[in-house]
């Protein structure tokens, strides 16, 4: 599905990635864990198009997507979602969800104002589309209410949502369950489960709850500073050695400090 | 009678045109504002904008002049006020394609893009001048009072009068149009919404699958309807000077200041705020005083607070005061 060869990413002197190949298999929900600054949210950065990749190429189910625009990434369906959630706070939560659709006509000046009456038609479909969406998530009672009210796990909840309003191939979520309580983790963790399950989607999740990994992730991915350190299953990753010496040397297993690079 | 009177005399030389040169400002700011908050940046070119949009319209408005077409009562530049609009929605596209463009690739910081816009607008301003000159042109015609002052005081028996011209009562009513137009636009359409998406938090709307350069270009499409339709009102109801533009880009930068840059609601009180200060303060009370204070206390003086000399200056003034006191603005908060 997504296949990342060789990638650079320097920062003046800083290779914040540095030489990473890695392949998530279409229909997996990949685990990409690794100790702070290691270069995890750079990575995602790169593959979602927020940055130029200093070498290395991305593909997307063997297409080049490099360096692409993020827009562009999306009608190619490679959505992500942010480690800090992120919304339009001054529209509701439905008008948040009903802003994302792919080649809406009525985004186009021409179509707005000229043709309204297939623009009324797409309206009403992408209405019915986010309120399932709305529905699925279990938010029903936050339809009207503006983003920017919601709690920290609500946004994520949204974030999740966004990324169900188009067909996703792949979606990139960054620490969807930091600094979300355990109930709401449990929702969005069984959001993201039935996701796969039911509409085919392929995850990669940057995450530091272990628990929440083995829960859902088949392969996980370990970086540190910058490089692939190993993969494999949940388990297998934690009992190796080579893993248990890359946290060590930044602080504790998991837990404490929740910020990733 | 002496307190209608005063009435009379400051609807006729304060209110009214104040309201007139209020509603051209706030259509201005709304483009300035239009600007900042999708392009994020101070757009210097906006007043030559303007000023480019009624040289348009003047042009086309001379062909129809000598072509023997005309508007009834009505000045004949409104009929060719669509036409203006568009050649100047095309030259503001052609502006991004061959200037801004350039910069948002490069992601520049703001501050670029407003020293970039200084540019445009000195090539703009001098485009304008090189094509219809540097003087003042006539474009008016049409029936020029809807009241005179005459009238009115046979139609009332008061010993002032109250003229309205054709041009501001057209003014407030196109402005009026022109905001509820833009406000339906920016709260319901779909477009609308992708614009308030973006200008709320563009990474978040580029991977909402908002595709930038539409946006982009919508904002620059309705800047430079608002620019035209605001730089024809100005020329008809006062005169239309190359110069002038560029001196109005001063109220204009104000009022989009004072209400808050990046609100349109804020950029249209912004408008009126700025349009009845310059025009109380330059106002000479001493007629006014007269007809309210007993003789003995009449005044001899003008009682002008400020002479009409230093008008542009009450904008700096106001700027100064809110940057100071609210930078904000009237209206605070998020952008769109």
């Amino acid at each position: 599905m997504i296949a990342v060869d060789n990638l650079h990413m320097h920062f003046g002197g800083i290779r914040a990635v540095d030489g990473t190949s890695l392949n998530i298999e279409k229909g997996s929900i990949t685990g990409l864990i690794g100790p702070n600054g290691a270069g995890k949210t750079t990575l995602f950065n790169v593959i979602a198009g927020a940055y130029k990749p200093t070498a290395g190429r991305v593909y997307l189910d063997d297409e080049d997507v490099t360096g692409l625009a993020p827009h562009e990434l999306f009608k190619k369906g490679l959505l992500r979602t942010f480690q800090i959630a992120h919304e339009f706070s001054t529209l509701s939560v439905l008008e948040n969800l009903m802003v994302v659709a792919d080649n809406q006509p009525g985004e186009r000046l021409w179509d707005a104002w000229f043709n309204n009456k297939q623009v009324q038609a797409f309206e009403d479909q992408v209405r019915v589309k986010a309120l399932e969406v709305i529905e699925f998530l279990e938010i029903s009672h936050l339809t009207h209410e503006l983003a920017g009210n919601l709690s920290g796990g609500q946004k994520k909840l949204l974030e999740l949502g966004r990324t169900m309003m188009v067909d996703a191939k792949i979606v990139f979520l960054d620490e969807v369950g930091a600094g979300v309580n355990r109930t709401l983790l449990k929702t969005i963790g069984t959001s993201i489960l039935r996701l796969n399950e039911e509409r085919g989607y392929t995850f990669c999740m940057i995450e530091h709850d272990m628990d929440f990994i083995s829960r859902l992730c088949g392969p996980v991915i370990v970086m540190a500073e910058g490089k692939l350190l190993t993969q494999g299953t949940a388990d297998e990753v934690k009992a190796n050695e080579q893993v248990i010496e890359a946290y060590l040397g930044t602080g504790q297993k998991h837990g404490k400090n929740r910020t990733s690079s | 009678m002496d307190f209608l009177n005063a009435i009379v005399l400051f609807a006729n030389f304060v209110i009214i045109p104040a309201t007139a040169y209020g509603a051209q400002l706030a259509l201005g700011a709304l483009g300035v504002t239009l600007i900042y908050s999708i392009l994020r940046f101070a757009n210097f070119a906006h007043g030559e904008l303007m000023a480019f949009g009624a040289m348009g319209t003047i042009l086309v408005t001379w062909l129809f002049q000598s072509q023997g077409i005309g508007f009834g009562p009505l000045p004949t530049a409104l009929l060719a006020l669509p036409i203006g609009i568009v050649l100047t929605v095309v030259f503001a596209l052609l502006t991004d394609m061959s200037v801004y463009r350039f910069y948002r690739r490069q992601r520049v910081d703001p501050i670029i893009m407003a020293i970039a816009s200084v540019g445009v607008m000195f090539v703009m301003g001098g485009l304008v001048r090189f094509i219809i000159g540097p003087d003042d042109q006539n474009f008016f015609d049409g029936m020029r009072f809807l009241i005179r002052a005459g009238e009115f005081r046979n139609m009332t028996g008061l010993d002032e009068g109250l003229a309205i011209k054709l041009t501001q009562v057209i003014t407030v009513v196109v402005a009026l149009i022109v905001v509820v137009v833009l406000f339906w636009f920016l709260q319901t359409t779909r477009s609308g919404k992708a614009m308030r998406a973006y200008s709320d938090n563009e990474d978040l709307a580029l991977l909402s699958g908002i595709d930038p350069d539409r946006v982009v270009m919508t904002a620059w499409v309705i800047t430079a309807i608002l620019a035209t339709i605001a730089g024809v009102l100005y020329g008809l109801d006062k005169t239309f000077k190359p110069f002038i533009y560029m001196q109005l880009l001063l109220p204009v930068f104000a009022s989009a200041i004072v209400g808050g840059i990046g609100q349109p609601v804020g950029a249209i009180l912004g408008g009126f705020v700025v349009a009845f200060s310059e025009v109380t303060i330059t106002y000479a009370y001493k007629k006014f005083l007269a007809y309210l204070l007993p003789q003995q206390w009449a005044p001899d003086g003008l009682v002008q607070l400020l002479s009409t000399d230093y008008k542009f200056a009450i904008s700096f003034i106001i700027l100064v005061l809110v940057l100071l006191i609210r930078p904000t603005g009237i209206i605070r908060g998020k952008v769109l």
